[in-house]
């Protein structure tokens, strides 16, 4: 070392090691640049790509749906989401925005949370209200400084042109739940999409849903759009016209209001539905922009099971509406004769019990025209019991009890069937012939939906041909679904001696019998009332909860001979059969009223030009002209 | 007879150097901040340059003895300064850093007090007694430049302070301390690591840690570095082109025309731009060592010394933090980022670099 510094000795191995760090600190720091740069540029260049390259949907509009004569059942209408851009979040100001869009504490949170779970580190926006109401948009519209993270999107949302008609039918659109997005069917689906929830909605969502297009856009770092790269279109959903026809719908649904039960109305020559109803209803306007906790509660709560379609749900013994199918089993099985008469005293004994008709003083002498005009119980537990329990079994799955009909809603139950081999499989005990009395007048463990009561009966009304029910014409099911086969009707070849009696013996209970009550003068009516026990009599006896009262069935079909319409109505707890039955009169009289105002229309008005052949396509202004 | 200074015997390698890199940093700024609102920085800057060597100039005609003897003087208005800094500075971004002088600029004292330590350092260290630094000698070096670095730490300002270390350490370095003190030095410095870290505030302390994993938090303290990375590795080799990287056109790249305009300046150039600049950083850096080698006497030498330790401090605490080898710090880049006091002060200290080669031929 030199001691002297003020001598001019420089300090050649100080400054040497430094030049030297100096130089191995400018290598270390190009490598890593190296490293970045020429080692794993791609990686960077993608990350940089993700950073500023978003891809946002463009909601295609869902598709309407019409009914049979293209009136719109479910429109859609231009509507606005509150969307929080997550880059400018802040959480001082959840409350006021909870506030202005009435949401419950912790609802942004919760859903703020959801999104990064789902979307990982980058996601950006957030739907915190779906389909904000006028106020709300007002608020978000005053509070637009405060408020910068709160964004107004465009979007579509359910219209109901016609009120609550055809609730149960036309089902309801909501967020995915998450038990949804867990499911097959929505493998390809986000959480906060909406969906068809129930009815035509779910079951042809995937038609009426179109696919949503996209666009990329450049974003800078506070999410702001700088230009679009590209756009997809997105592909609105298909139209669906249904065969539901509004006005019988209204009628029926009128008929039936403040009742529990279900009516059914089908064309029995194709299996094309016109009415399909079940009350309680519920408000389809009120579910849209997403009920609230409280009220769904309520919904889900209310004893009276508004969300639950009786008409292909409600699963209950049919009554004396089973027996005409027993009379056909009776007589094409060969087991008796139409002209076989019973002795009827307001009672029989079988295996040692005694089985009661419903009136004690007895039918008299009865064959199966008159067992079927006074619903006489103890003609058919004698046929039941000639006949037995498979053959009525055999001849009922014919007619297409004790399985879905496979119309076109989702979630149809398949009521119950009894024969001796559901017996053993179910019970593992063979069938007691005692138990065949009961089904043979529609009791026992037999259950049917009103769906099924009107397609079986309505096939056997045609004489023998079951057309499947459906809401979508088959052209139609096949335009969105190419690979959709038009099912093949189930026939029976009935004696025409034997569909003659029988036909005899419902037009009967219309002019003579237990179903007066649905007569229209100057049409040709066919009906069966049903009054069908819910519990023993014993029970029933004893018992003033209404619930426990009997269900009153009502089928109907006109004209008797080449019906064109078949209608069946329940009225849960209603008590007497015959009580349904001006619900379907009404339902028939509309039906031959429009017709015959159609008949008149088109005798004293000039042709006009006909309407484009596709109904999917039809604008709404060309369906406004049309009505 | 002294030798007097003459424009010829500029150092003009060491001038095109900081032109060289003086227009790479406007031109970046021009880049980065365009349609921003700060979109005329890059003209500011160009202003600042042009300040920069006038004051250069001027300074130059100033003999270097003579502004080493006065920096006791020096350092007496510094410390006044940064005392009213603490009595009068507005608090900006919570920390004191700024005294409001003439015309609505802002003066960062702690900025030209760079330029003071380093002439104090080459004072300090220049006058030693016979066997080198004593122990003595360097407790009194020290507490000299804990005053400083004390007030600049309180504002709080960690970043500059600590760019005042290199400036001591070199002059201790070459003063003469014998390695073993050095040693010694560098093991209780070790052993004072947790103490120092406990010693951090907690976003010092947050500020480290995502340093080390800047994934754990991509939208919060990590989010810099991550969006720095990103900018360099989108720049590849041959760069977006000017004015075209993602990453800092779309202001994903945070303050890219101040302490991350390398990080802009690589994605946009890509990495035969960055070898170019880090080029002429290196050469500047050994210009300045060059000018220590021939300097006529140990103050000037120091005074050398010190400028490069500290531009060296500069660039690798400025560009490590780009490519996240080093914790992201408010350190600029001297000659790039925009920025008036960093600017000018980088201006002084190769003025007085050009004071010293310019009469190395003296006594």
């Amino acid at each position: 070392m030199t001691p002297n510094i003020k001598d001019k000795q420089p300090r050649d191995v100080e400054i040497a090691v430094f030049q030297y760090a100096v130089a191995i600190v400018f290598l270390w720091l190009l490598t890593g640049f190296w490293e970045l740069q020429v080692r794993d540029p791609e990686f960077y260049e993608a990350r940089a790509a993700r950073n500023s390259v978003k891809s946002l949907p463009v909601l295609a509009p869902r598709g309407k749906i019409l009914d049979r004569e293209g009136r719109i059942l479910v429109d859609n209408l231009p509507s606005f989401h509150a969307v929080l851009s997550i880059d400018d979040l802040n959480p001082d100001n959840y409350q006021l925005i909870a506030e202005g869009l009435s949401l419950a504490d912790g609802d942004i949170e919760a859903r703020v949370r959801q999104a990064k779970e789902e979307q990982g580190p980058e996601y950006l926006k957030v739907t915190i209200k779906e389909h904000l109401s006028e106020a709300e948009i007002a608020f978000l519209e005053a509070h637009r400084v405060e408020l910068r993270e709160v964004e107004l999107v465009l979007s579509q949302r359910r219209l109901y042109p016609r009120g609550g008609v055809g609730a149960h039918v036309l089902g309801y659109v909501g967020e995915i739940s998450e038990r949804e997005l867990n499911q097959h069917d929505f493998v390809l689906y986000k959480s906060g999409t909406e969906i068809g929830k129930s009815g035509i909605e779910r079951q042809y969502e995937n038609a009426l849903r179109g696919a949503d297009g996209s666009r990329l856009v450049l974003v800078d770092s506070r999410s702001r759009r700088i230009r679009d790269l590209d756009l997809v279109e997105p592909v609105a959903g298909q139209n669906l016209r249904l065969t539901l026809d509004a006005d019988l719908q209204a009628v029926a649904e009128l008929a039936l209001e403040g009742r529990r039960g279900a009516v059914v109305a089908l064309d029995p020559n194709n299996g094309e539905l016109l009415v399909v109803t079940s009350s309680p209803a519920f408000d389809l306007n009120k579910l849209i922009g997403g009920i609230s906790r409280a009220d769904w509660g309520r919904v889900l709560a209310d004893p009276d099971k508004p969300l639950l379609n009786r008409a292909t749900q409600a699963q209950r013994a049919p009554g004396s509406i089973f027996k005409p199918i027993v009379g056909l089993a009776a007589v094409a099985a060969g087991a008796v004769d139409p002209d076989f008469k019973v002795l009827c005293k307001g009672g029989a004994t079988f295996y040692d019990r005694y089985f009661r008709c419903h009136t004690a003083a007895g039918h008299g002498w009865v064959n199966l025209e008159s067992a079927m005009v006074h619903s006489c119980d103890v003609y058919f537990y004698t046929i039941g019991h000639e006949v037995g329990i498979d053959k009525i079994a055999e001849y009922a799955r014919i007619a297409g009890f004790g399985d879905v009909t496979h119309v076109d809603l989702p979630a149809e139950e398949r009521g119950l069937l009894p024969s001796s081999s559901w017996k053993i499989r179910y019970y593992r005990d063979k069938w007691y012939a005692g138990e065949t009395i009961s089904v043979a007048i529609g009791q026992g463990a037999l259950t049917v939906t009103p769906l099924q009561a009107a397609y079986a009966l309505g096939g056997l009304a045609a004489g023998g041909v079951w057309h499947r029910p459906h809401l979508l014409s088959y052209d139609q099911r096949k335009r969105i679904d190419p690979d959709f086969e038009r099912p093949e009707p189930s026939r029976l070849d009935i004696e025409p001696k034997h569909l003659d009696a029988l036909i005899r013996g419902l037009r009967g209970v219309i002019t003579e019998g237990t179903g007066a009550r649905a007569a229209l003068p100057g049409y040709d009516v066919c009906g069966k009332t049903g009054t069908a026990q819910r519990v023993s009599r014993r029970f029933a006896e004893n018992n003033t909860d209404p619930r426990y009262f009997d269900d009153a069935w009502f089928v109907g079909f006109a004209p008797c001979v080449e019906p064109e319409i078949m209608v069946t109505a329940l009225w849960e707890n209603g008590e007497h059969g015959p009580m349904a039955g001006p619900i379907v009169r009404d339902v028939i009289k509309a039906y031959f009223d429009k017709k015959r105002r159609r008949a008149w229309d088109r005798a004293t008005q000039p042709p006009r030009p006909p309407t484009p052949g596709d109904p999917s396509n039809l604008s709404a202004a060309s369906l406004e002209a049309e009505r | 007879m002294r030798h007097e200074s003459a424009i010829k015997d500029f150092d003009w390698p060491l001038m095109a150097l900081a032109f060289l890199i003086s227009g790479l940093g406007v031109l970046e700024i021009y880049s980065a901040a365009g349609a921003t609102a700060w979109q005329d920085a890059y003209l500011r800057q160009i202003f600042w340059v042009a300040l920069g060597f006038v004051l250069l100039w001027i300074s130059s005609g100033v003999d270097y003895h003579w502004l080493v003897g006065q920096s006791p003087a020096f350092y007496g208005v510094t410390i006044a300064g940064l005392l009213a800094v603490w009595a009068f500075g507005p608090t900006i971004n919570g920390s004191q850093r700024w005294l409001p002088v003439f015309g609505g600029f802002n003066l960062q004292v702690s900025e030209f007090a760079k330029v003071v330590l380093v002439l104090l350092v080459a004072r300090l260290f220049s006058e030693l007694p016979k066997g080198g630094l004593k122990v003595v000698g360097l407790l009194k070096g020290g507490a000299i430049f804990c005053v400083p670095w004390l007030l600049v730490l309180r504002q709080p300002d960690l970043s500059t302070s600590l760019s005042y270390v290199p400036i001591f350490g070199i002059g201790v370095l070459l003063g003469g301390l014998r390695w073993k003190y050095v040693s010694i030095g560098v093991l209780v410095a070790l052993l004072m690591l947790p103490l120092v870290w406990r010693s951090l505030e907690p976003y010092q302390q947050s500020r480290l840690t995502t340093f080390m994993d800047p994934e754990q938090d991509p939208r919060g303290e990590g989010y810099q570095s991550l969006q720095s990375k990103i900018a360099v590795g989108a720049g590849g080799i041959w760069g977006q082109g000017f004015a075209r990287g993602s990453q800092t056109q779309l202001r994903f790249l945070p303050v890219p025309h101040t302490d991350f305009v390398f990080a802009a300046y690589a994605e946009e150039t890509g990495f035969v731009g960055v070898t170019l600049a880090l080029t002429l950083y290196f050469a500047l850096l050994m210009r300045i060592v060059h000018n220590a080698q021939t300097a006529s006497d140990s103050q000037g030498m120091l005074v050398c010394m010190g400028v490069a330790a500290l531009l060296l401090f500069h660039i690798v605490v400025n560009v490590g933090m780009v490519v996240n080898k080093m914790p992201v710090t408010g350190i600029p880049l001297p000659l790039m980022s925009y920025g008036g006091s960093s600017t000018l002060t980088t201006f002084l200290l190769l003025g007085l670099v050009n004071n010293v080669r310019m009469r190395r031929f003296a006594n």
